[in-house]
């Protein structure tokens, strides 16, 4: 199992990220015993999670003052904080290493050992700046998707919840869509940053935070095109995507997928299927997808029997008015 | 010269330069045909590359089936020769195609391109080649390439004149600051990859070749030497360049496009050239 979480690491994130539990062990149970198909996998987490009790509630974790292993921006060739590699798939030319194949070696990329660092966000600078929308917390309770069921239009937290579950190549689809037009917001990777967290929970006895362990997430915060004009000043927009693990495929994709969803706030024409809400939103579960896919596979004989003989007589009805060779001629056409 | 090539290629089992000749051939017809037709997209049979889509695959297939033993290669992504993806497709070229490299503008024969053109001027015999995200100009405006072939082949174009207008009354300018589609030889609307549109005007009248490619979306199309570029605009809005109130903190040239670089966490900044090589020039002549 260790072998699993260590060398299909990419699996596991994946796993926990769309099945929802941070559990790299059982996450890499699920790969295991799923023979690796990723999406029976999550199906097998996402099944065990729901028989868990919520025990607690944890504070919101501040990724600012994430641990860096891996923090990149496309839009500042230098800034605080500095380009941050780490591990990566990305400037490797993809070569087949016929030397693995004898060797058996893990081909992942080299785990780079620096130290961990923190270090402030792109996206406080341009707000700072006033060159962004400014995104704060209202305050509010979160929607909780895993609990209540989904109304459209849903708000942010239901939205950004159902995206972090959302299959990664439905939205790694529609993200791309985007960017070929259908729904365009003009992306910047302003920032990508990977690393460890700590989670803080205040138990009522208590009254105050104690921190209960470590997770490893990656952030993505895109800068979209600008709103405002001549008469309100002009900002950068956002879109945020984050996941358990080294997801940054994933993580970047619901980032330009929650900034098309945005679409009606900024009176933006909804032209591409990526910025209608329900469209994605109630298509971006592939448990729920699959389920309902692989039901075809269920009996349908009662159905399908009232259809033929529905069927039937309307061929029936069509050979009277046509007499019985019509129907013939014209399959043959 | 053998030698480096000889050793490279038995290394690697791979052909001179990764592709193979067939594919090598019928790039190369796909461009006698761009070159052919300014500014026109020719589709090609655009190959699986081994780095991803987007990261340049058009212009390395480009570079891989023009470049020979004697050519000097130059690669630079936002302007500089020490970008992680520019050093990246250099030593990938170094490996398969054994070739020389340098980061002197004036030195190269072949210069592979990602969203800047060099600030020295390019001269005679020279190519250029522009890595292309999304080579259709109309594909913002209009996601069906069935409708912006039709609208290329008959020149209609009035939807992209419609569209920089509405931009002029929502924002009072053209919102447009980086891939601003230009005329080639008073024929096709072309999108000059994302390339802020500082660079626009050395496009026009180039010496050098200019070489497209676009990998994923896989279509080649050209500029050939001396050829008319304009940028479109409006006679009451006329095209215009970025310009910046300080010169680069390095080597205070004013005539280059800069780079801003954030040096603390509240707002502080500079701005430096983005043209390394230019900035390294400009440096060198005052010492």
């Amino acid at each position: 199992m260790a072998q699993v979480e260590e060398q299909l690491a990419g699996a596991v994130d994946r796993v926990m990220t769309e099945g929802g539990v941070y559990d790299k062990e059982l996450a890499a149970l699920a790969v295991k015993q799923a023979g690796g198909d990723l999406v029976e996998a999550i199906f097998l987490l996402r099944a065990y999670r729901t028989t868990l009790p919520r025990l607690a509630v944890t504070e919101p974790v501040d990724t600012a003052r994430m641990r860096i292993a891996r923090r990149i921006s496309a839009t500042y060739k230098d800034l605080p904080g500095g380009q941050v590699l780490g591990p990566t798939y990305d400037y490797t030319h993809r070569l087949l290493d016929f030397a693995l194949l004898a060797e058996g070696e893990h081909p992942g990329p080299e785990p780079v050992v620096t130290e961990p660092q923190i270090c402030p966000q792109v996206s406080a600078i341009l707000e700072k700046l006033e060159l962004m929308v400014t995104e704060s917390d209202d305050g509010q309770t979160p929607a909780d998707v895993t609990m209540a069921p989904v109304t459209y239009p849903c708000d942010r937290s239901a939205r950004l919840q159902q995206l972090v579950r959302g299959d990664e190549g439905f939205l790694l689809a529609l993200g791309y869509s985007t960017q070929r037009g259908y729904g365009r917001n003009h992306p910047f990777a302003g920032e990508i940053r990977s690393g460890e967290v700590t989670l803080e929970l205040v138990p009522e006895e208590l009254g105050f935070a104690i921190e209960i362990g470590d997770i490893e997430l990656t952030e993505c915060q895109m800068i979209n095109g600008f709103v405002g004009g001549k008469q309100q000043k002009p900002a950068f927009t956002r879109g945020y995507g984050l996941t358990f693990g080294f997801g940054e495929r994933k993580a970047m994709s619901m980032a330009l997928v929650d900034r098309a969803l945005q679409a009606p706030d900024y009176d933006e024409q909804v032209a591409g299927p990526a910025q209608d809400e329900e469209f994605v939103l109630a298509h971006a579960d592939n448990v729920e997808a699959s389920g309902f896919v692989s039901h075809l596979k269920l009996p349908h004989y009662v159905d399908f029997q009232a259809e033929l003989e529905l069927l039937r007589k309307m061929r029936r009805e069509y050979e009277q008015e046509h007499g019985p060779e019509a129907g013939q001629a014209e399959e043959q056409a | 010269m053998m030698n480096t090539h000889t050793r490279s290629t038995d290394n690697q089992g791979y052909n001179y330069a990764y592709l193979d000749e067939q594919t090598k051939r019928m790039i190369r017809r796909a461009l006698l045909k761009a070159v052919a037709i300014p500014g026109y997209q020719v589709p090609f049979g655009g190959r699986e590359m081994p780095m991803p889509y987007g990261w340049g695959t058009g212009g390395v297939q480009l570079t891989a089936a023009v470049i020979g033993r004697d050519d000097i290669l130059k690669v630079i992504d936002q302007g500089a020769d020490d970008t992680t993806n520019a050093v990246s497709i250099r030593s990938f070229f170094q490996q398969v195609a054994g070739v020389n490299t340098t980061e002197v503008t004036t030195e190269a024969t072949l210069i592979q391109t990602r969203h800047r053109i060099p600030e020295t001027a390019l001269q005679a015999g020279q190519i250029l080649v522009y890595q292309v995200p999304i080579p259709e100009p109309l594909r913002f405006i209009e996601p069906r390439e069935t409708e912006t072939r039709k609208m290329h082949a008959l020149e209609e174009y009035g939807i992209m004149h419609v569209k920089l207008y509405e931009d002029i009354a929502r924002y009072g300018h053209i919102a447009t600051a980086y891939a601003y589609p230009v005329r080639v030889n008073d024929r096709y609307i072309m999108d000059p990859s994302p390339i802020p549109k500082f660079d626009n005007p050395k496009m026009d009248m180039m010496p050098a070749l200019q070489l497209f490619g676009a990998g994923r979306e896989k279509r080649i199309y050209a500029i050939p030497p001396y050829t008319r570029v304009t940028s479109l605009d409006f006679e009451d809005h006329p095209f215009e360049v970025q310009q910046w109130d300080e010169p680069c903190d390095i080597c205070g040239a004013t005539d280059s496009f800069l780079d801003e670089v954030v040096t603390d966490d509240q707002g502080s900044r500079v701005f430096i050239c983005s043209d390394t090589d230019y900035c390294r020039q400009q440096l060198e002549k005052q010492a």
